[in-house]
């Protein structure tokens, strides 16, 4: 495959999923809105987490200063100033499937050129009422475009490489989620089973759809450690780190070839490291130091898998000549 | 729009009595059982399946990224088999002639020599390229993929536009119409026999594999665009996927030791053809626009040492020139000692005196073209234009006459289409598809272009032209 095919697939998939986890962020924030918050400054309290979730609270400040309800939800959603907001996610994502047209089926472009175009003609008529079914929009686009994926693209490498845009993507969001809680959540943390931390830990399961999950594997209260457990260790639990780590891995197998090795190295590592971990000491490590160190760890991945295969240089030169130039260029 | 011409057009259709012509009785009996307003509606629903499916192009001199759909119209256009056999034949033949020209001009010259065209025609055109002399390309072929466009005056005369020979497009609009109208209307093709085109990605296929470099038996093939905002990416993407072969950019491609490869996730693969859709002038910014950012650098250096095959040719648009078009019925006599089945357009050479003489005096009733122009940018068609229009175009004629080529105004043949107010007459012609590898192939009909405006006779997309499902029916 062309290395910028790979890098094109990757991309297409990871704008797809970022749509979706930025829709279910804010899904999560609309509804908890509804909830009585008594603090001061609570809108801003509350507004703030989506923001810090998806990185982008520094570049938001710039252009509306405090966090309110409908301008994060603009900026967050519609926004094509904000390279990560939904309207930027799903345009890159077809603009990413159009340079690859001939790697994806035809079901997979229809899915996205629709998507994108229907975007466009409902965004500028959408009040604030509507953004809860523009959220399960978004989501459902998204499931439809997965499960138009699956069903009808070759598996081959092709897969692969959607498959780790998805899954990257998606353990970065998982971890984020957790780690934003955690923060905002800790003076709450010893007051387990009382009706606020039910109702913002059960948030927290709701936007990554684990709410059912939960209930059916703990039948018990809703614990900050039981969260962590099921969306970090619980590879049965389709978004957590450690389904995602085993679905990245996989990937890179199926990858294979010999400029991979690194890459699925790191991911071994990973995956291993999640896959024999104990609750216990990812608490006694610290749950943010934890999170920052996986959330590390997953960027060097990423960058690991472009190099190997999405980079665009000339294999006839001594490797040790390329790896100087890398190593100049940093 | 008043023509002030009183050129009598044939209508595909009806004969002069208002008789509908036999071969599009079937249909016109279909349509006329049809319940009021099906026809406008499947014309909505087309429109939002070419959408949908993104079948676009980019205008230039529009918004960057600016995607238009070319307008479908849903009547189709018949022609007979009897009559379709004929016009192959001479589209055949005039494709294998001006292979012949170009392999004379890039070797022995003896079409020069017999003094049938000069030395400074072929050898003095900027688009000769001389760095192709004595290279020898699998076959002999120069145009693997051809477009003759022919316009038809009456029941048996077909005139030939003009040649492509150099990066022609279309092809994907012929089999996405085909495809449409079978979504739409799959009763009409179960009570016409309509000749298939689907094939025509493999034939593509075959033609290209025959075009690879003599001593490789299994050739990796690669499709090359100039990237997805350039106008024609959808047909170069569409083609790629339906010959299963990778869509590459230039960046994709580099050359080491005289050998092409694409970087792959694997490391390098050596390429062995290119179905290249960039034009010669940025193939290789060693070679020709050192600014070019869309070629490769020591791509035409790979291309001499005969390492790799590029379709088309380097150097095919001497021969498709509006000045060598002229030349186009000898070559066929010279190389094939058979009389053209096709005719040229008569056209007046505007650097010789008398034919400019000529023209200048009768503007209104001409269609000027630029020699090297293409797209219907830049032409003048004297019956639809306005006295500034047409002073404003005979100063520039003057400034240098070498450039233009003078044709009379053509009476384009009519078919069926729908405009708003019902169905009525358009002007129309074809552009068949022609494959050159070890046989000449060319599925039945071509792309069919119409002019939607009342009375106009630009076909051109970007003039706001359509196209048409063009049908070649079974006996």
């Amino acid at each position: 495959m062309l290395a910028r095919t790979a890098d094109n697939l990757f991309w297409m998939a990871r704008h797809i999923e970022r749509a979706e986890n930025t829709a279910r962020v804010l899904d999560v924030a609309h509804r908890s809105a509804l909830l009585p918050l008594d603090i001061e400054g609570a809108e801003a309290y509350l507004w703030y987490a989506p923001l810090n979730i998806t990185g982008c609270a520094a570049s938001y400040e710039v252009k509306y200063g405090l966090a309110r309800a409908d301008s994060v939800t603009h900026y967050m959603a519609l926004d094509p100033d904000n390279p990560s907001s939904i309207y930027s996610c799903l345009k890159l994502a077809r603009e990413n499937a159009r340079a690859v047209r001939g790697a994806i089926t035809s079901e997979m472009w229809e899915v996205i050129n629709s998507t994108w175009l229907e975007l466009n003609r409902m965004t500028w008529n959408m009040d604030n009422e509507k953004f809860p079914d523009f959220f399960e929009w978004v989501k459902d686009r998204s499931h439809m475009f997965r499960g138009v994926t699956l069903g009808t693209i070759l598996k081959d490498v092709a897969l692969s490489f959607i498959k780790l845009g998805t899954f990257l993507e998606r353990a970065d969001n998982t971890a984020r989620i957790l780690d934003v809680k955690y923060h905002i959540l800790l003076p709450s943390v010893n007051d387990v089973g009382g009706a606020a931390d039910y109702y913002q830990w059960g948030s927290v399961l709701r936007s990554v759809s684990a709410f059912e999950a939960y209930r059916k594997i703990y039948r018990d209260v809703i614990s900050p450690l039981r969260v962590a457990e099921l969306l970090i260790l619980r590879d049965d639990m389709p978004r957590s780190l450690h389904a995602c780590m085993n679905e990245v891995e996989a990937a890179l197998i199926d990858i294979n070839g010999s400029s991979g090795r690194e890459a699925r190295r790191l991911a071994g590592e990973q995956h291993a490291a999640i896959h024999f971990g104990l609750i216990e000491d990812v608490f006694s490590q610290g749950l943010h130091e934890y999170l920052t160190e996986f959330l590390a760890h997953t960027a060097l991945l990423g960058r690991e898998i472009r190099d190997a295969y999405m980079s665009r240089r000339n294999h006839f030169e001594p490797a040790a000549a390329v790896r100087r130039t890398a190593l100049q260029m940093q | 729009m008043n023509t002030k011409t009183t050129l009598k057009y044939f209508d595909e259709m009806r004969t002069d009595d208002g008789r509908v012509r036999d071969i599009y009785q079937t249909y016109t009996h279909w349509m006329s059982q049809l319940p009021e307003g099906t026809l406008e509606r499947k014309s909505a629903e087309a429109e939002l399946l070419f959408r949908r499916l993104g079948i676009t192009f980019a205008v230039y001199g529009e918004t960057a990224g600016a995607e238009r759909l070319i307008p479908f119209d849903i009547v189709p256009r018949i022609f007979g088999s009897k009559e379709w056999q004929r016009l192959q034949l001479g589209i055949k033949q005039r494709v294998r002639a001006l292979n012949a020209f170009l392999h004379d001009i890039y070797h022995g010259q003896e079409i020069i020599k017999a003094g049938i065209i000069s030395a400074r025609q072929v050898l003095d055109n900027e688009l000769y390229c001389k760095a192709m002399q004595g290279i020898d390309l699998p076959n002999q072929v120069y145009a693997h993929i051809a477009g003759i466009d022919l316009v038809r005056v009456a029941e048996n005369d077909f005139y030939v536009l003009e040649d492509n020979l150099r990066t022609p497009s279309g092809v994907s609009y012929m089999l996405e119409n085909r495809n449409t109208m079978m979504r739409l209307f799959p009763e009409l093709f179960a009570n016409h026999l309509v000749e298939p085109v689907e094939h025509y990605p493999q034939m593509l296929l075959d033609t290209l594999r025959e075009a690879a470099p003599v001593n490789v038996s299994n050739p990796t093939i690669v499709v090359m665009t100039p990237g997805s905002y350039n106008s024609a990416y959808f047909e170069h993407a569409f083609l790629a996927s339906q010959m299963g072969v990778e869509l590459v950019e230039g960046q994709d491609l580099f050359v080491h030791k005289q050998k092409v490869y694409m970087y792959t996730t694997e490391g390098p693969q050596q390429v062995h053809v290119i179905y290249r859709r960039v034009d010669d002038d940025f193939l290789d910014p060693l070679a020709f626009r050192p600014d070019s950012a869309l070629g490769v650098p020591g791509l035409l250096e790979a291309y001499c040492s005969g390492n790799v095959s590029l379709a088309n040719g380097v150097g095919t648009g001497v021969a498709d020139d509006k000045s060598t078009y002229l030349y186009v019925p000898e070559m066929i006599r010279f190389y094939l000692g058979e009389a053209p089945l096709l005719s040229n357009v008569p056209t007046w050479r505007l650097s010789e005196s008398d034919d400019l003489k000529y023209v200048l005096a009768h503007l209104p009733e001409l269609v000027v073209k630029e020699v090297q122009g293409s797209g219907g940018y830049g032409m003048l068609v004297g019956p639809t234009s306005s006295k500034e229009e047409i002073e404003t175009y005979k100063q520039r004629i003057l400034a240098e006459p070498d450039n233009f080529i003078a044709q009379p105004t053509l009476a384009l043949s009519t078919c069926p289409t729908m405009v708003e107010a019902g169905v009525a007459p358009r002007h129309v012609d074809l552009r068949p598809f022609v494959l050159s590898g070890k046989e000449i192939r060319l599925v039945p009909g071509g792309l069919t272009r119409v002019a939607l405006r009342e009375g106009s006779l630009v076909v051109n997309s970007s003039q706001g032209g359509g196209t048409k499902d063009t049908w070649v029916l079974e006996d």
